[in-house]
């Protein structure tokens, strides 16, 4: 099963790459472009069918080695079957 | 007397931390491969600064995961000295031995100069043989050393007397603390005091000739420190 763990910054931890980045937008005149921040996006394969049973597998390596939950927040998104196959 | 010095693929200041070991003992450290799990039972362990494993994933991350790391955390466990510099400091904390995090420069550059440290919490394990707010002129060079930490965090290692080293402004200058670390944090103890981590470099500062001894100084207190 495919995989995408999203990891962004923890609310109140600076992101000075998000802030150069809403400093840019708005310097190109994107008024409206707010709150910009960035993360990181880790894609993996697994060999597990059932979702819940790889969710659990990929939040345990999420917590040893993949964020640092200090500063980090994470997302884990499952690709099902179908859903894979049209990606 | 047995001092161990871990180096990773991309370490680049072992060999200074070596030397400068050397220079003090007069033997040379014990030499621990990242890949060895058996780091022997030292009276200090040296985690040296670097872009170990090319900085991948977060500084530190994945140095934190290695065979001679769970020896050091088990050999920390059991009350055992150890102290990482710069990218070694970064491991210290991404293997959980030290609090809080180490993120990007407030400033967004690589911060390479002298900084002001002044000394705190001294007279106790590691930092028994510093003396209370002794200032000494060390380097930092690091693109990643903002000490950062939630509140509560923060609330307890200034409770616990962990703080070991800040920066300093001793002309009254704006940018004393180089990298916008909360509470102008450079380097912190675990809470028994035996694990030490700090952003600057003293290994860089061994000789006159080089800028200035105050390198040699901290060393050379810390060592003392570990035989007692």
């Amino acid at each position: 099963m495919k995989v995408t763990v999203t990891i962004t910054l923890k609310p109140g931890v600076l992101d000075p790459q998000g802030r150069a980045i809403e400093h840019s937008l708005l310097s190109l005149g994107y008024q409206d472009a707010k709150e910009v921040s960035t993360g990181k996006l880790i894609t993996l394969d697994i060999d597990e069918d059932d979702e819940n049973r790889a969710r659990q597998k990929v939040a345990k390596m999420c917590e040893t080695l993949l964020v640092n939950t200090v500063i980090e927040d994470y997302d884990i998104h499952c690709l099902v079957a179908d859903e894979g196959d049209e990606a | 007397m047995d001092i161990a010095v871990i180096t990773f693929p991309g370490s680049n200041c072992d060999r200074d931390i070596i030397t400068a070991v050397e220079s003090i003992t007069g033997r040379l450290p014990q030499l621990i491969w990242h890949k060895d799990s058996d780091i022997g039972k030292p009276d200090l362990v040296l985690v040296p600064g670097g872009f170990s494993f090319g900085d991948y994933l977060r500084c530190g991350a994945i140095a934190a995961r290695s065979p001679a790391m769970d020896a050091v955390y088990d050999h920390a466990l059991r009350g055992g000295m150890v102290m990482g510099i710069c990218n070694g400091f970064q491991i210290l904390i991404e293997c959980g031995l030290l609090p809080g995090a180490l993120i990007r420069n407030s400033g967004l550059k690589f911060v390479c100069r002298n900084t002001r440290l002044k000394t705190s919490q001294t007279g106790k394990a590691i930092m028994g043989r510093l003396e209370d707010g002794e200032e000494l002129t060390i380097p930092v060079a690091h693109n990643e050393g903002q000490f950062f930490a939630d509140e509560d965090t923060l609330s307890k290692i200034q409770d616990n007397g962990q703080i070991a080293f800040t920066y300093a402004a001793t002309h009254g200058e704006d940018d004393y603390n180089p990298n916008g670390s909360a509470l102008d944090i450079a380097g912190i103890t675990s809470e028994n005091g035996r694990v030490l981590g700090l952003m600057p470099h003293p290994e860089r500062m061994m000789s006159e000739a080089v800028g200035g001894t105050d390198g040699r100084r901290m060393l050379t207190a810390i060592i003392e420190a570990s035989q007692s």
